[in-house]
């Protein structure tokens, strides 16, 4: 969830009434907000560097407003305002409508082929009359930081650049040069550099290196000029110095360029409605019936209260000459609305998700049981009742936990390797639930002993049967660590589960253990257990080199079955 | 019973008060911890004595002290090793007590030095007879009179390091409730012997200690989170929810992601937050048909859906990962429920594993359980959604709910779940829950 940070006081002024902070977390959980934190530039300074840095930093009140992801209108304290006031109805959504300037032609933007290469798609708009306060000046910046983060994915997709137009004439054009063809004055600089001579500039930068990545390695940069040739930007890196925006800018031209088109669009609305009325941009109509949202949520309202739900989300509604229908506008801030149920759920939330009715269904039906699952619960309630403790291990770990220090080796394993583990943790997905109990016996070294854990759970095998690749495999495993190995103990249990499945000991349909060479167990101290036929596991006295590998230092017996073939 | 206990408690009987178990020591000759050992006997037999713990201090001789108190303090020795004629001071020196004797003896004026002497500077004797006033202290303190010195003089006797003040510990011992002179041992427990004899009734039974703990019993235990998985799993069942097959962790972006609506770029399907398979890296397996369907949603819309307008692959669908929910799960379900001849009303759970690769910390792990329910049927309404959820909770023992909508790629309304508790919100960490109504 992006968090937009707004100065509280600010916030309220444009909302034309105080708060208590109570009063505004209950407006924000109705709405689908959450106030996340009550904080001020000191306290945050504070917090992250020591008190003695914070001295002198701004003691006003801010407020963390955790926004949902798909609403790329309230960013910023304008898109909230707009939002919060429509929905408390103290004021009506408004309308965007496209002007044509006063004097000349609307402007124009050509993009060449060229760019196809690096970063085909480019949006553009301009915005006239406008007046810049600092704070209004400030959230116009920070916007485009929010959305660059998120809807642009860190401008891989798509990239703003936004100029003062009195600086620069049309017609622009977007194209694409070789590095060493593009020359200007960055944004912040004192002289001219070549492409390439910034990419290395900024390699030190804190902010800008990050973006680099995105074209740095491609035969062609992207580059706007103006028709006098001055560089508007070379997105998504950075912008030129002339055409940078200052408090007196009164005309903004806005580009956007992009790897995806319909983002770009999204993006360049979001840009041009947060702050002015003054442009006209697609709004989209649905036609839905009262009784449709009715049904879906569980209430009963009239259409035209319905309609008055929906306006109060910024959906624009009207109950159509059928007194049956509404249609309802969709404004360009909200992108977020694909689907008559992105209405039905607005239409809930201006109703109050807490005063709709709870109802139960009238579906009727009898609940199963995964048998494997019940198979699980009734072996794990019998094996803490003999006496051995329930354990919870990961199911991701090392390579050496199930290969080297179980003393074989990887390739036998039929692992399945994670390709972006974070740590060495994760480059498996567990093949045996022993090392994991292992581990547990290591942590618990101080307990006292005899320790007897268990796991009944899963491991991951490849499986080329399966339509990924790989399958599940349900397992008992349990450890017995204590000053002696204790084989007749864990022989014990394995008797005993096999009396709880049911199975005699005996051969043929029955169960019985025979010796075994296993390179993890202590040689002449492991057997292989049949069941009905087929091998279902082993159990023995763990090989010292195992032992000394988990840096245990007690003897150690193991159990580990196979319990799908007894369902 | 040893003579020890007997005397003991003879002894007890005769006094008014009590005895301080030294003084009884003292006057039986007998080592004080044989007394005590008397004294703990008899108090495990119950009420007979009570025995109150003191402790006192006393003074004592140290082993130079005891040197002294027999042989007479270094400054007395100096004076009578001394002959007539005198001696060397050289020769004194050699003795084991001159050097510190000389200069005590001469502040004494025992002794006077001749220092120009011939044959070097010489030593005469110049009293007869000498009060060794530091032996007879001594004396006194080992005949356990040290209370005849005053505090100053022991307090110098200690700086020289001839006493020392040591605590001893002592018990007063006075009657007990159940005193008697006669010792009659008292049994702790009943035994087969006896209840076939009959003797129990005859004998007197060791009261037992009701403020101590029993003995633990050696039993295993479940996991705590293994039974909070077992209670949700049961009042599932109670409500009608059939449990899904949840048992693959290695899943397809498909069934992850495509097939639930989330866009290919969504920043959820990045190598940050998913776990990727080297191997097997890819999935080869699909309902064809509808894998096509899915991509005309993602690309063009449909079914009254704008879509997400984007070019759709199959090489990012196909892409293996650890399952980062369980609705992949989900959809599998209702996807073979849609290929049914007749549609049947479900009610579907599961409560199993889930994996994300992000940095750890104290309250997130890269491993975790989820807990899905699905309805599907005609007909149901948001508001059945949030009966269902207060059933559930209901169920927990929770009956104060809020809901608040939320956000969610794959379902439509979404909403987070607050449990609270008369006004206070409770940490909705494990109970923020995504709940899915397929209508």
């Amino acid at each position: 969830m992006p968090t937009v940070s707004v100065k509280r006081d600010l916030l309220f002024h444009a909302l034309g009434r105080t708060y208590t902070d109570e009063e505004f977390d209950e407006l924000c959980f109705e709405f689908g907000l959450e106030l996340d934190e009550i904080t001020s530039e000191k306290d945050i300074i504070s917090r992250e560097q020591g008190d003695t840095k914070a001295e002198g930093a701004s003691d006003v009140i801010l407020y963390k407003i955790d926004v949902p992801a798909n609403r790329y209108d309230l960013l910023c304290l304008e898109g909230l305002v707009r939002g919060l006031q429509v929905f408390k109805q103290k004021m009506e959504a408004p309308r965007y409508r496209r002007v044509s300037p006063v004097s000349s032609e609307p402007q124009r933007l050509v993009i060449t082929e060229e760019t196809t290469a690096v970063r085909p798609h480019a949006v553009a708009a301009v915005l006239r009359n406008i007046t810049f306060t600092q704070e209004r000046y400030d959230s116009f910046i920070e916007l485009q930081e929010k959305l660059h983060q998120n809807v642009c994915r860190k401008r891989t997709l798509v990239a703003i650049g936004t100029h003062d137009l009195d600086t620069i004439s049309g017609p622009f054009t977007y194209t694409a040069k070789p590095p060493g063809d593009i020359r200007f004055k960055p944004l912040n600089q004192a002289k001219e550099y070549t492409a390439q001579e910034l990419m290395s500039l900024y390699k030190t930068d804190s902010h800008l290196r990050h973006y680099l990545h995105i074209i740095e390695d491609k035969p062609v940069y992207p580059v706007i000029y103006d028709s006098n040739g001055i560089v508007l930007s070379m997105p998504p890196i950075i912008n030129g110095d002339h055409s940078k925006i200052s408090l007196n800018t009164k005309n903004v031209f806005i580009e956007c360029t992009a790897t995806d088109l319909t983002k770009a669009k999204i993006v360049l609305d979001m840009m041009v409605t947060m702050f002015f009325q003054a442009t006209e941009l697609a709004y989209r109509k649905e036609t839905l019936s009262a009784d449709f949202i009715n049904r879906k949520v569980g209430i009963s309202e009239s259409t035209e209260h319905i309609a008055q739900l929906l306006t109060k989300m910024c959906l624009r509604s009207e109950v159509m000459s059928d007194g049956e229908q509404i249609e309802v506008e969709i404004p360009p801030t909200r992108s977020d609305v694909i689907h008559a149920c992105d209405i039905m759920e607005d239409a809930a939330m201006a109703y109050g998700f807490n005063n709709i009715p709870r109802t139960t269904p009238r579906t009727y039906t009898v609940a199963n049981q995964l048998p494997l699952n019940k198979l699980s619960e009734l072996l794990r309630q019998d094996l803490a009742a003999a006496g051995f403790t329930e354990a919870l291990t990961f199911a991701l770990c090392s390579q050496e936990d199930i290969a080297d220090k179980l003393l074989k080796n990887i390739s036998e394993t039929r692992a399945c390797h994670i390709s972006n583990p974070k740590t060495a943790e994760f480059q498996v997905a567990r093949t045996t639930l022993l090392s994991g109990l292992l581990k547990t016996v290591a942590a618990n070294r101080k307990m006292p002993l005899p320790l007897r854990l268990f796991e009944i759970s899963d491991v991951v095998l490849k499986d080329e049967t399966k339509d990924v690749g790989a399958r599940n495999n349900r397992r008992l495993c349990a450890v017995y660590y204590n000053k002696s190995p204790g084989f007749e103990v864990i022989h014990g249990l394995m008797d005993r589960v096999m009396q709880l499945l049911e199975v005699k000991p005996g051969q043929g349909n029955g169960y019985h253990i025979q010796a075994a060479d296993d390179s993890t167990f202590f040689p002449g101290r492991c057997a292989e257990i049949f069941a009905r036929g087929k091998s279902i596991g082993r159990l023995g006295v763990l090989h010292p080199d195992v032992i000394n590998r988990f840096e245990l230092t007690m003897p150690c017996s193991a159990l580990d079955i196979d319990i799908e073939p007894f369902m | 019973f040893s003579p020890a206990q007997e005397t003991l408690l003879q002894r007890v009987e005769k006094v008014d008060g009590g005895l301080d178990s030294q003084d009884v020591a003292t006057s039986l000759g007998v080592d004080h911890q044989a007394i005590v050992g008397a004294v703990k006997s008899l108090q495990a037999l119950g009420d007979v004595i009570s025995a109150e713990q003191r402790s006192s201090k006393h003074w004592e001789l140290t082993g130079e002290g005891c040197e002294i108190a027999e042989q007479g303090s270094h400054e007395a020795r100096v004076v009578s090793s001394i002959p007539k004629e005198g001696m060397p001071q050289s020769q004194l020196m050699k003795l084991a007590f001159g050097k510190v004797g000389f200069s005590k003896a001469m502040s004494n004026k025992w002794i006077r030095l001749d220092k120009g002497h011939e044959g070097g500077p010489r030593i005469f004797k110049t009293v007869e007879r000498l009060e060794d006033l530091v032996r007879d202290k001594l004396l006194l303190v080992q005949k356990g009179q040290a209370s005849q010195l005053e505090e100053k003089e022991k307090n110098e006797l200690k700086k020289r390091k001839l006493l020392s003040e040591v605590t001893v510990k002592s018990y007063w011992i006075t009657k007990g409730s159940c005193f008697s002179t006669t010792i009659t041992k008292q049994e702790t427990e009943l035994t087969p012997e006896m209840i076939a004899s009959g003797s129990w009734k005859e004998k007197k039974f060791k009261p037992y200690n009701f403020e101590a703990m029993g003995v633990a019993p050696d039993c295993g235990h479940l996991h705590p989170l293994m039974k909070v998985r077992t209670q949700f799993r049961q009042i599932f069942l109670e409500m009608g929810f059939t449990e899904m097959p949840t048992n693959n962790f290695i899943e397809s972006s498909f069934w992850n992601f495509d097939s639930l609506f989330q866009p290919q770029q969504h920043p959820a399907r990045d190598q940050h937050d998913t776990f990727f398979l080297s191997d097997p890296a890819q999935a080869h397996e699909f309902p064809q048909d509808y894998l096509e369907r899915v991509r005309k949603v993602h690309s063009e819309g449909g079914f009254g859906s704008q879509g997400y307008k984007y070019d759709w692959k199959i090489e990012e669908a196909q892409k293996n990962i650890l399952r980062t929910h369980t609705t992949a799960v989900s959809a599998r379900m209702l996807y073979k429920l849609a290929q049914q001849e007749k549609f049947t009303p479900v009610k579907y759970f599961s409560i199993d594993r889930v994996f994300r690769n992000e940095t750890l910390d104290a309250t997130h792990l890269a491993e975790f359980h989820q807990i899905e329910g699905v309805v599907a049927d005609y007909g149901l309404t948001l508001g059945d959604l949030m009966g269902i959820l207060h059933q559930f909770f209901n169920k927990l023992g929770i009956t104060k709910l809020r809901f608040k909508p939320a956000y969610n790629p794959y379902t439509e309304p979404s909403m987070e779940v607050f449990s609270y508790h008369e006004g206070t919100v409770l940490n909705n960490g494990f109970l923020r829950c995504r709940s899915e109504l397929t209508i």
